[in-house]
């Protein structure tokens, strides 16, 4: 393992600020990891931290393949989550949303394209991911749908999902759509929770990993068996929002499997408990995504079906 | 007329409403939408807003029309100096046109594009944020500068930046009115959370003349409205910080400089050092200064716009 500094910024008050990148085996740049560019992205920190140990340990055994070089940084980005803050401390930006970067622009753009300078060589990409809604998933790929078809390597995670999903205007502006624009086969992997850490869905997650590092011819190592995965495309989702507000007092969970007419939360008056609204299902499915949070305003998205 | 555009209970004893003033004019013609607040730390159409229903409540005898005056496109956001939507990631002037039954934001978006999608025209006043202080302006994207840039001329400001056209920027409001047949200028001014009277005033010129120009006011023309300069992005010139420290300026926005010319200056207060001098890079006007004193390596300190 070859510990490298990827960037690093002089600050006003604190001490400097580096982003380090963790790099085996040598040879062709094979597989790049990126762990939390937010500062809320604690279990995406600790999936890369606990890919990083795994890995030394395999190449200190010699299970890494001749030839290839596997890279993780598992953060880009303690300036926020020392202090408690998901964006940038300075002005709040997203580094997810300055890609490709600018390395004569601001401060995260820079960040961006120092990143992305090191990332773009990479053949594959996983980048582990949160998303802008709060709630927990069932653990997933996602991949950015673009001209080439990446689907059938994602089936090397052996991850229940894969979601193809539609690129929005914010897509252009990330990393994952970026990665695919430069030919790098990319993947968003998204490990169930984000400011907590799910020990079983991390585990799962870093096995996943993994897994995908052996099938892709990375590793001499067994891993466990995944599963055989399904294909998700846009049109396979329902959202239910809520029609009242209140307290949220969820029956259902992400990953959860329900039956038509079966009720999935209540929604709880905040000052006497009588219940305003209860949300049932409305056909037989699996719950892709289920909001987290013990309170509910009217119109948000309380689950996602499939 | 106060009219509710969108409105959603929060958790507790509470709704998320987003309101209107509308003014009907004596006699018909078109219809003007005046839109700020997306950015709740952006508060300087606040005061052209007021300006604009002052006024125009107690001259509705001479507009030819409808106004449309929405101050407070993310409530929330303004009262909470917060930037985007409490409690939601993506800045909401990323997430148009909106759409229903996806997520409360979305469909606040969705339901401010439906109630002006049938609009002549829009205003979409923004201030720069805390970090920067601007010169009147309105940001043009090239594909649509033929549409709006005499329409953009027509509202007393002092430069029309004409910028490139980029994907992320087809979920701004003025790109989805825009495409949706509604003329929208987007204008930049002033600084965020602050309110600069003078760039009010202007602005509140400015739309009174745009009504004028479009048939839709009928009183007296405003005078001395200002000309704008035209620059493309390739006239504009950014000077970034090449080190983190305090930054201490020393030229005011809009003011006219010599290459050379001294900007200001990034110091270290703990050692009492200078670290860097900022200088023009080119001869010509200081469109954008630097107003938070603390800077970072690569946080944007000036734009000039290069005489030519
Ligand atoms: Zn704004």
């Amino acid at each position: 393992m070859r510990k490298e500094i990827i960037f690093s910024m002089k600050s006003p008050y604190r001490e400097e600020f580096h982003i380090y990148g963790y790099v085996f085996g040598s040879g062709e740049k094979t597989v790049a990891v990126v762990g939390a560019m937010r500062g809320d992205e604690i279990q995406q920190q600790f999936v890369s931290s606990q890919l990083v140990r795994i890995l030394t340990d395999m190449e200190r055994c010699g299970q890494i393949t001749q030839g290839v070089e596997i890279l993780v940084i598992p953060s880009a980005n303690h300036f926020s989550m020392n202090i408690g803050k998901r964006f940038w401390p300075m002005d709040n930006t997203d580094i997810n949303r300055m890609f490709p970067g600018y390395d004569l622009g601001e401060t995260t753009q820079r960040i961006a394209s120092a990143l992305f300078d090191k990332l773009k060589k990479y053949r594959y990409g996983i980048q582990l991911a949160s998303y802008h809604f709060t709630g927990s998933f069932i653990p997933h790929v996602r991949i950015i749908k673009t001209a080439v078809d990446i689907t059938k390597e994602a089936k090397f995670f052996g991850m229940p999902y894969i979601y193809v999903k539609s690129p929005e205007p914010f897509d252009t502006v990330m990393l994952n759509y970026n990665w695919q624009i430069w030919e790098t086969k990319a993947y968003s992997v998204y490990a169930g929770t984000t400011a907590v850490i799910d020990k079983p869905a991390a585990k799962f997650t870093w096995n996943s990993i993994i897994r995908f590092l052996f099938q892709a011819g990375l590793l001499n190592c067994k891993t466990e068996p995944g599963f055989v995965s399904q294909v998700l495309e846009d049109k396979c989702f329902r959202t239910l929002t809520a029609d009242n507000a209140g307290f949220f007092y969820r029956q259902k969970s992400s990953g959860s499997t329900v039956r038509k007419g079966e009720l999935l939360a209540k929604i709880l008056n905040p000052y006497d408990g009588s219940v305003e609204g209860e949300i049932f299902s409305p056909e037989d499915a699996t719950i892709f995504f289920a909001h987290d949070k013990d309170l509910i305003s009217e119109k948000t998205a309380a689950f996602q079906l499939i | 007329m106060i009219k509710t555009v969108f409105s959603a209970s929060l958790p507790i004893d509470e709704k998320l409403i987003i309101q209107k003033n509308q003014i009907q004019g004596a006699f018909p013609g078109k219809r003007l939408c005046i839109v700020t607040g997306t950015h709740g730390d952006e508060l300087e159409g606040q005061y052209v807003c007021f300006l604009l229903s002052e006024f125009l409540n107690k001259n509705t005898d001479k507009i030819c029309g409808t106004i449309d005056i929405y101050p407070a496109v993310n409530p929330l956001g303004i009262d909470s100096i917060t930037r985007g939507m409490p409690g939601f990631d993506l800045d909401m002037n990323r997430i148009f046109p909106g759409a229903k039954d996806t997520s409360l934001s979305d469909y606040a978006a969705y339901s401010i594009v439906e109630d002006i999608k049938t609009a002549d025209y829009a205003v979409d006043i923004h201030a720069s944020n805390i970090f920067l202080r601007e010169i009147p302006q309105a940001r043009i994207n090239v594909d649509s500068a033929s549409a709006l840039t005499g329409l953009a001329e027509m509202l007393n400001i002092d430069l029309i930046w004409i910028h490139p056209a980029a994907t992320v920027l087809e979920s701004t409001l003025a790109h989805t009115l825009n495409s949706l047949g509604v003329k929208t200028i987007v204008i930049e001014t002033g600084v965020g959370m602050r309110i600069t009277p003078v760039y009010g005033q202007r602005l509140f010129n400015g739309i009174i003349n745009l009504m004028h120009k479009t048939g839709m006011w009928l009183g007296k023309a405003p005078e001395n409205i200002s000309k704008p300069i035209i620059a493309a992005t390739d006239a504009v010139s950014f000077v970034n910080a090449v080190d983190s420290g305090i930054f201490l300026p020393e030229k005011e926005y809009g003011v006219m400089l010599k290459k050379g010319d001294k900007i200001g200056q990034i110091v270290k207060p703990l050692s009492g050092e200078i670290l860097s001098e900022v200088f023009s890079p080119d001869d010509g006007l200081l469109m954008t200064i630097r107003a938070y004193p603390v800077v970072y390596e690569g946080s944007l300190l000036a734009r000039v716009i290069h005489n030519s």
